[in-house]
């Protein structure tokens, strides 16, 4: 070791994950700082014969573009002056007071500048935000977003992933592009593969402001998210817009009758350098505020791309999801965060998505990974295609709804093959380009874009560009659906179209569920006031929640068993005591050779019996085969065993694999040696089991065997199966006497 | 009950898979019409939310406007595009075909970008 070298303990700390994170030392003059940063202005607000002429400590002369356009637009007079004369903490407090109603807190917010948000909601700790995240979002039902993108912008592998995306329960899908020019394919395949899926399931294709909006009135895709808000000026405008640009924007979605939500998050300006000295939360209190204030209904916030700067700095986990709960409380619809992979560690992640999960938000991830993290193009996200039974568990371990639900291998399948076969039929009829019938076996397969060997990659902007230059719309998506035999897919489409004429889905918090119902602050409003009151998961959603394909019963174990049945073990009459001092009595448990074949590790029961013997006549001995009938207690087996053995000892085995040598003089719970970690037994040790069973009976003292070492979960993976056998074993419990076995 | 008719004044009802499928249907069929936007802007308002009431108003004054106009007007509120006077010119343009709320939008840029340095140079 030499000098500078840390000492191991250190060493071996330093190599986790965690320590592959960067985390910053607090720099307020950089804006790296969660809360309470240099220039955060104290509150204040002056009205002026109905016109604002100051606001959190600058007055009107000094507001630059973004004041300008909130104390214009965003803050309502009528109730300005009753809620920044309000306690600060006394209004945190009702936040997490099921006695004040979410309506209520809404009423007075809407009065209340940024600085004045910031301060209030500055005051929560992690718990109270759970809380006021439960009680203030808009919806009462949580939803889920993913992100269905690939490196090559494949089709086929886009619409199999969104139908995939969409069978897992998803309610809107994000796509994006590699390669910019490609936008309009992507659209077009995301948008049938989802129909394929599911109906009602919202498309956006995050692209270029202006771009991203002539796909929206082609009818291409169905929501908008990119619609970017800065809290500086210098950054908003870095950003080529400004609040002015912005606020039409969002009109000229809703003229389309589109749905569209902004993107902020704190981080990003102090990322960009331009955080003029504030905190990162100060800055997206003015984002938050400026969102209200244009109209938009809804906010994808909590970090996004700048998520790891808030995470790098102490207090920046809490001041995302603090964001998250602001603009709950400007009641407009909150898109979570959770979408940006913020820290290597698996820890760390969860961490900081699981409050959000369990308060419950319009939409937990603002881009869950359903794709593999390689395939990712806005970069790999906070949650991604192999964590999705993770979250399905988690989902079921708290009884909680994260939008998520279980999809079954087989319909997965199916639907991998009708959205490649609907989108080549697709793209022939409308002649964007023809896929080969292998290019199309390898999507349906395809656990990724790498298992694509057969792609065209020149496709998609062929595609792309046909799609511009002729012209297609959604209409002409639909012709060409019907035209090739899709007419469900044909009809979910036009139903996304029809839904723009409604415009129901342009209010606050808007999805469609599979019914076509709108569920938004409008028709499913948050109604939370404590325990017993808002969201419950209907019955048939809670078992969608409580049943995860991985789940076993008694029946499906004891089937599982059976198959493995054998008639090589059998009894051959009842046991009597010996004299012979070479024999061992081998006590079997109840279910062998009835109802238990196969032990936890996988060997048959018959081959795990063989393997005793042959390690009992190394050693000159006999081994006895006596069925224990009547306990199922491993220590009573080996002592009844012992008992009848002519030489004291005996080796005690139950079905599942738990081995033990006992001796006759010996109490029931105690033993000579014991296996107790039946999972990880091999041949070897059940053999080496025998041998030291001889050694014991001739009364030497072997070195006992050690069960191998794991530090693996091996409870995790063996303890319902256990259970289970357990429980067969006690169903094949008798009062019948011992009854000696033979193997054929 | 939000109306069920599109821009076009087509009953949505009419709008099937067939009736695409024989060509019938626009997108215009398909659009919204601005009195659905007039009726979900009273929605937002009893809901809470003025200033989405508000962008609802402003959407519906533009649904006349060709695909190409909105974008058009768009690309000139941002930053650097537009003089004072350019700005003046769509608020008139606006005003002219009865959008008295984007017209406003467009004076207060002009006002506000010059004061901020956000007009072109």
């Amino acid at each position: 070791m030499t000098s500078n070298e840390p000492i191991g303990r250190f060493r071996f700390m330093n190599e986790q994950r965690v320590n592959l994170d960067g985390f910053a030392t607090p720099a307020p003059e950089l804006g790296l700082v969660a809360f309470h940063g240099l220039n955060d202005p104290a509150p204040s607000l002056v009205i002026d014969s109905g016109r604002i002429v100051e606001m959190d400590s600058r007055s009107e002369s000094d507001f630059d573009s973004i004041d300008e356009f909130i104390a214009r637009h965003g803050i309502d007079l009528t109730v300005a002056q009753e809620a920044m004369a309000m306690d600060s903490t006394e209004f945190a407090r009702r936040l997490v007071d099921p006695n004040h109603s979410r309506k209520s807190i809404v009423r007075l917010v809407s009065g209340m500048t940024p600085a004045k948000l910031a301060e209030v909601l500055s005051q929560l700790s992690a718990a109270e935000l759970v809380i006021a995240m439960t009680k203030m979002r808009a919806r009462r039902t949580p939803s889920n977003q993913a992100h269905v993108t690939n490196r090559s912008d494949d089709p086929l592998l886009l619409a199999a992933d969104a139908a995939t995306a969409a069978a897992f329960g998803f309610r809107e899908l994000e796509t994006t592009v590699p390669v910019a020019a490609d936008a309009p394919s992507n659209a077009v395949a995301v948008s049938i593969g989802a129909a394929v899926g599911s109906p009602g399931v919202l498309v956006q294709c995050s692209v270029e402001e202006a771009s991203e909006l002539a796909l929206g009135m082609r009818g291409l895709v169905s929501y908008a998210e990119t619609v970017s808000l800065y809290g500086t000026e210098q950054i908003f405008i870095d950003g080529d817009d400004t609040p002015w640009s912005k606020a039409f924007l969002t009109s000229a979605y809703a003229s389309r009758g589109i749905k569209m939500r902004v993107t902020s998050g704190g981080g990003s300006e102090a990322l960009m350098g331009g955080a003029e000295k504030c905190s990162m939360f100060y800055l997206e209190a003015r984002c938050v505020a400026l969102a209200r204030a244009i109209g938009s209904q809804g906010v994808q916030n909590g970090g996004i791309d700048a998520a790891s700067v808030a995470g790098a700095v102490p207090g920046g986990v809490r001041s995302l999801m603090a964001e998250n709960v602001m603009v709950m409380l400007r009641n407009l619809e909150a898109c979570t965060g959770n979408d940006a992979l913020m820290s290597e560690s698996d820890v760390r992640r969860t961490s900081r998505t699981h409050p959000i999960f369990i308060g419950g938000s319009d939409f937990i991830n603002s881009g869950f990974g359903s794709i593999q993290r390689y395939d990712n193009m806005f970069g790999p996200s906070q949650w991604n295609s192999e964590d999705i039974d993770d979250f399905l568990a988690i989902q079921r371990d708290w009884g909680v709804d994260g939008g998520l639900r279980t999809a079954d291998e087989a319909e997965v399948a199916r639907l991998r093959r009708r959205a490649t076969d609907a989108v080549s039929a697709v793209y022939s009829w409308l002649g964007l380009g023809d896929f080969s019938a292998e290019w199309a076996d390898q999507a349906v397969d395809a656990a990724g874009s790498k298992d694509i060997t057969s792609g065209d990659l020149m496709l998609p902007l062929t595609a792309a560009r046909t799609i511009m230059e002729t012209n297609v719309t959604m209409l002409d998506v639909i012709a060409a659906l019907a035209e090739n035999g899709f007419d469900l897919e044909a009809q979910r489409c036009l139903d996304m179209l029809k839904a723009r004429v409604a415009g129901d889905y342009l209010q606050t918090s808007a999805i469609f569920d599979e019914e076509m119902n709108v569920l938004s602050l409008v028709t499913d409003p948050n109604e939370y006031s404590g325990p017993g009151t808002g969201y419950q998961p209907s019955p048939a959603r809670q078992s969608q929640i409580d049943t995860i394909r991985q789940q076993r019963s008694v029946a499906d174990l004891l089937g599982e068993q059976q198959s493995f049945e054998s008639k090589n073990i059998f009894v051959a009459g009842s046991a009597e005591v010996s004299y012979d001092p070479r024999d061992v009595v081998i006590g079997v448990s109840p279910a062998t050779g009835k109802d238990i074949w196969v032990t936890l590790s996988g060997l048959s029961v018959s081959d795990v019996i063989t393997e005793i013997m042959a390690g009992l006549e190394e050693e000159g001995c006999v081994g006895r085969i006596v069925r224990i009938n009547d306990s199922l207690d491993l220590g009573m087996i080996g002592l009844t065993a012992a008992r009848l053995s002519g030489s004291g000892v005996s080796v005690g085995l139950q079905a599942k694999g738990t081995a033990l040598i006992h001796r006759r003089d010996l109490a029931p719970l105690a033993n000579l040696e014991l296996y107790s970690v039946a999972p990880t037994i091999t041949r070897e040790l059940y053999r080496m089991m025998g041998i030291n069973a001889g050694r014991h009976a001739k009364g030497a003292t072997p070195e006992p065997v050690r069960n191998p070492y794991s530090d693996e979960a091996i409870e995790a993976r063996y303890h319902t199966k256990v259970v289970s056998l357990v429980s067969i074993e006690r169903n094949c419990v008798t009062q019948d006497g011992p009854e000696v076995m033979e193997l054929r | 009950m939000s109306s069920q008719f599109g821009f076009s004044g087509k009953d949505v009802s009419e709008v099937t898979v067939e009736s695409i499928r024989r060509g019938d249907i626009t997108l215009d069929d398909v659009r919204i019409h601005p009195s659905t936007l007039a009726h979900q802007a009273d929605v937002a308002r009893e809901n809470g939310n003025p200033q989405l009431a508000e962008n609802f108003l402003r959407a519906a004054e533009l649904t006349g406007l060709q695909d190409e106009t909105v974008l058009r007007y768009y690309d000139a509120l941002r930053p650097g595009r537009s003089t004072s006077n350019d700005l003046l010119e769509i608020a008139d343009e606006l005003m002219a075909i009865g959008a008295v709320k984007n017209s406003e939008l467009f004076r207060q840029a002009a006002d506000v970008y010059a004061r901020r340095g956000l007009i072109a140079k």
